[in-house]
């Protein structure tokens, strides 16, 4: 990485408390340009709240968020999507009454061009064929299964077009042939020019896709590099061994 | 707009209130229709809020009445013409609502639902105590107000014919709102106001808007009602029952619908209408609206325009 | 002083009533998320059983007690599988239209029968005195009685199977589901026992202060208020919240006209539901 490409996404000793839990920790990495950066760490290690600190769902209790060099601590998740950053939920949170392409077209709309209403239903078709869901865009979203909940998330997000996009394991219920369907098109938004920064549990499809990959424990980062820098790191395979099938996993991959 | 057949309809709707009782001067039928425009007028501009924000306001009642309350108070103590007074009590119940819609807008749900019970009490109580609006008493005005118009009689048409134009300026903002970009900004935050808010819907200022925007037409119809009755009081202004039956239309006719909506209003007012005048039911008037709430909310969920649209599925490409 | 002290005194035991009054509001709202808004007219329930008993049969105020508790709970069974048990996993506003609805099928009967006449039942009781103030003995029998029940709904709570498996039914209805509680069966109880404190104050409440068919709202609009004061679910809280609302309109009378209470009380009620959107009602799950 070059010294004078400024970082897409900075979080410079971001920290967020609940009542009296730290759920994450002086944490602190750059999102470059660009990249698919891994975000890995055991259950309740953090990786969800930290979605929600970057988007704006919660402010921070310390430290500053940039985005493209702009300081967006603390503003509403609208104004943050506004900046060019989409995300997916881990819990799908479909419009249930709204058609799949009704859905996408409310991400183009209120996304990063603030597109007009005709315009943003090209832009949402666009998407909706991207994620696979073409043959089902007059569907209601409460008609979709899980798998296709999943894709809406999707592209519902790239219906904003972001510059960054937040995936929160878009491959978690999904079956083999799903999963490697899913990989193809992550890959595909990535060469289109999108950022990615991705939490997965499937470390298999995060290895492989990750440029790099930070991993986080009890709220703080425990390592950070190459995937095959990071599976061998030891605390890293010490902090999994309390998930003995994931440190495998690791080690296979070493 | 204009090219669909949706924007013919309204205004076919409202040509035939504006005609039919001025054929043959029909007064009794136009005394009827008046109460369906003000259903209409109250339940589509209710129906922003409940139908496409997803926020019960048990208090849209408060518009109409404090409507009322400004236009008869500007004519009544300051003299002023009949429009300028419609006008004031229009942008002064949304500037209000405003004003009160940035605050318990930040409320989600049963919490708003709630705020806006103790607003309509709240209000209702002020009015009670408050000395130039006449107290509890309330405020009668002469019927030399209607000299201007040439007389009662004239006065009352020229009225009929501007509530028949509210309301059709009701179902036209309901329509036009519903195929804009704020209103789909508005619907995402009925289904899923997290959801709507991460993908970039700016929704407390959709949220305080849409509030404002719904105060709006209802202030002008109960302005113009009440000059009608040139005689307002606090227990008719703030009438907890009104704002009870505008919910129960909007789900009668399906909430988020413009047809429906208006259809449930005409329907319903027209019952309402038989059930007053039959000795039997004349009592039971709420109960009879109590039960019909409950078998729509437990059964019917969708309302008429639901089955309207599950029967007959081509009429989606018409009726919004 | 000795005026003020009066004034304190007095809001004390109507804020007691009114805390009872809430009670059953709050339970419901904190077990299960519903917001009863039959709870106006089941206080109403509870007066008319007063008047009709003790009217007609003659029996003291205090004995109707027991058939209004019995009664109410019944009613609550009912409420639940007519109004809420249906609108389980549907928008959660879905309850608050159906509970209106049933409130305006019981208001619209009520009206029919009784039309808007006033109710006033007397009862002789000794009361106390202060000086030249002089607390009635119904108000102060009636602040005690809603002491007693608060506890006793408390130990219910904390002490008993069903009432701890009230609370674990609120805390988290699924997990609960999950280690063998019958939720159904216990949001039903939940509901009866929520209905049977309104109609039980409503036949208190009776002993107090005439009424009408229509009463019944200012009490649970006053109940909205306890609720949001004293937090969701917990009995005592509701004592408290009733209190604080009760000295609050000893306070302010001196100082403003009767009348205005309302509205001071709604102002008061709208600015601290705006106040803590987050604070007080982030302790709605599990607050119990």
């Amino acid at each position: 990485m070059t010294a004078n490409a400024a970082p897409l996404l900075r979080l410079d000793h971001v920290g967020k408390r609940f009542g009296g839990l730290q759920a994450v920790h002086n944490l602190s990495f750059d999102i470059n340009e660009g990249e698919i950066l891994g975000l890995i760490g055991p259950n309740g290690a953090g990786k969800s709240t930290l979605f929600n600190l970057i988007n704006g769902v919660f402010p921070p209790n310390d430290g500053r968020i940039f985005f493209s060099g702009i300081d967006i601590t603390g503003q509403p998740p609208y104004q943050v999507a506004r900046h060019g950053l989409a995300r997916t939920h881990q819990i799908v949170q479909p419009l249930t009454n709204m058609t799949v392409l009704a859905n996408c077209t409310v991400g183009a709309c209120f996304g990063r061009e603030n597109l007009p209403l005709h315009r943003a239903r090209q832009i949402a078709l666009e998407a909706v064929k991207i994620a696979g869901l073409d043959d089902r865009r007059e569907m209601l979203a409460l008609q979709l299964t899980i798998a296709g909940k999943k894709r809406l998330e999707l592209a519902r997000a790239l219906a904003a077009r972001p510059k960054l996009l937040l995936l929160d394991e878009v491959l978690a219920g999904l079956n083999p042939t799903e999963v490697e369907h899913m990989i193809g098109v992550i890959r595909r938004i990535r060469d289109s020019g999108v950022t990615i920064l991705m939490i997965e549990h499937l470390m298999q499809a995060i290895m492989s896709l990750s440029d790099r990959v930070v991993v986080l424990n009890f709220g703080e980062k425990l390592a950070e590099g190459r995937p095959a820098e990071v599976a061998t790191h030891p605390q890293v395979i010490e902090a999994y061994l309390g998930d003995p099938k994931l440190a495998a996993e690791l080690e296979g991959h070493a | 707009m204009v090219r669909r057949p949706f924007f013919w309809i309204i205004a076919l709707v409202i040509a035939v209130f504006a005609a039919l009782p001025a054929i043959g001067n029909n007064v009794e039928m136009r005394e009827s229709l008046v109460l369906a425009c003000v259903y209409i007028t109250l339940a589509s501009n209710l129906n922003l809020m409940l139908g496409y924000a997803g926020y019960i306001n048990f208090g849209s009642i408060v518009f109409f009445g404090l409507g009322g309350y400004i236009c008869v108070w500007l004519v009544y103590a300051h003299n002023w013409p009949l429009l300028p007074s419609l006008l004031a009590a229009g942008f002064g119940v949304s500037a209000l609502a405003l004003i009160f819609g940035l605050g318990i807008l930040r409320l989600r749900g049963h919490f708003f639902a709630l705020a806006t019970i103790g607003i309509v009490e709240g209000v209702q109580a002020f009015a009670e105590n408050f000395s130039p609006w006449g107290g509890s008493s309330g405020i009668y005005i002469s019927p030399a107000v209607f000299k201007p118009f040439g007389g009662a009689a004239e006065a009352l048409w020229v009225i009929y014919f501007a509530m028949v134009a509210v309301m059709g300026a009701s179902l036209y903002l309901s329509y036009g709102i519903k195929s804009s970009k704020f209103g789909l900004g508005l619907l995402a935050i009925g289904q899923n106001e997290d959801a709507a808010a991460i993908l970039g819907v700016p929704t407390p200022f959709y949220k305080a808007l849409v509030y404002c925007i719904s105060a709006f037409l209802p202030a002008i119809t109960g302005g113009l009602y009440f000059f009608k009755s040139a005689f307002i009081q606090p227990s008719d202004a703030f009438d907890l029952t009104l704002s009870t039956e505008a919910i129960v239309i909007c789900m009668l006719g399906g909430q988020g619908t413009v047809t429906g909506v208006a259809l449930g209003a005409f329907l319903y007012e027209e019952l309402r209408g038989y059930l007053l005048t039959s000795p039997t039911f004349a009592d039971f008037q709420l109960t009879i609206a109590g039960v019909l709430l409950l078998i729509i909310v437990l059964f019917f969920p969708s309302g008429l325009m639901g089955f309207i649209y599950s029967r007959f599925p081509r009429t989606q490409k018409v009726l919004e | 002083m000795l005026g003020f002290i009066a004034s304190i005194i007095d809001g004390v035991l109507v804020g007691l009533v009114y805390g009872l009054a809430a009670m059953g509001l709050t339970l419901i709202w904190g077990v299960m998320d519903v917001i009863n808004l039959t709870h106006g007219a089941m206080i109403v329930a509870g007066m008319m059983l007063l008047y009709l008993l003790a009217s007609a049969l003659g029996l003291s105020p205090y004995l109707i007690l027991a058939p209004s508790l019995i009664g109410g709970f019944f009613a609550g069974i009912a409420l639940y599988w007519i109004a809420i048990h249906r609108m389980t996993g549907r928008p959660p506003l879905m309850s608050l239209l159906s509970t209106f609805a049933v409130n305006l099928v019981l208001v619209g009967v009520g009206t029919a029968v009784w039309g808007t006449a006033l109710f006033n039942v007397e009862v002789s009781v000794p009361g106390f005195s202060l000086g030249r103030y002089t607390f009635p003995g119904p108000h102060i029998l009636a602040a005690v009685l809603a002491a007693v029940i608060a506890v006793g709904l408390y130990f219910f709570l904390h002490h008993t199977r069903t009432g701890k498996a009230m609370r674990a039914v609120a805390n988290n209805r699924e997990a609960s589901e999950l280690v063998g509680i019958p939720t159904t069966r216990l949001l039903a109880i939940s509901v009866g026992v929520g209905v049977a404190l309104a109609t039980v104050s409503g036949t208190l409440i009776g002993t107090l202060f005439p009424y009408t068919i229509l009463s019944g709202d200012s009490y649970e609009l006053k109940g909205f208020i306890v609720t949001v004061l004293g937090g969701f679910g917990n009995p005592i809280g509701a004592l408290v919240g009733g209190v604080a609302l009760g000295v609050l309109e000893g306070a302010v009378t001196p100082f403003v006209p009767v009348s205005w209470t309302l509205v001071i009380e709604f102002a008061l009620f709208v600015i601290v539901l705006i106040a803590f959107p987050g604070g007080i009602f982030t302790r709605r799950r599990g607050g119990l």
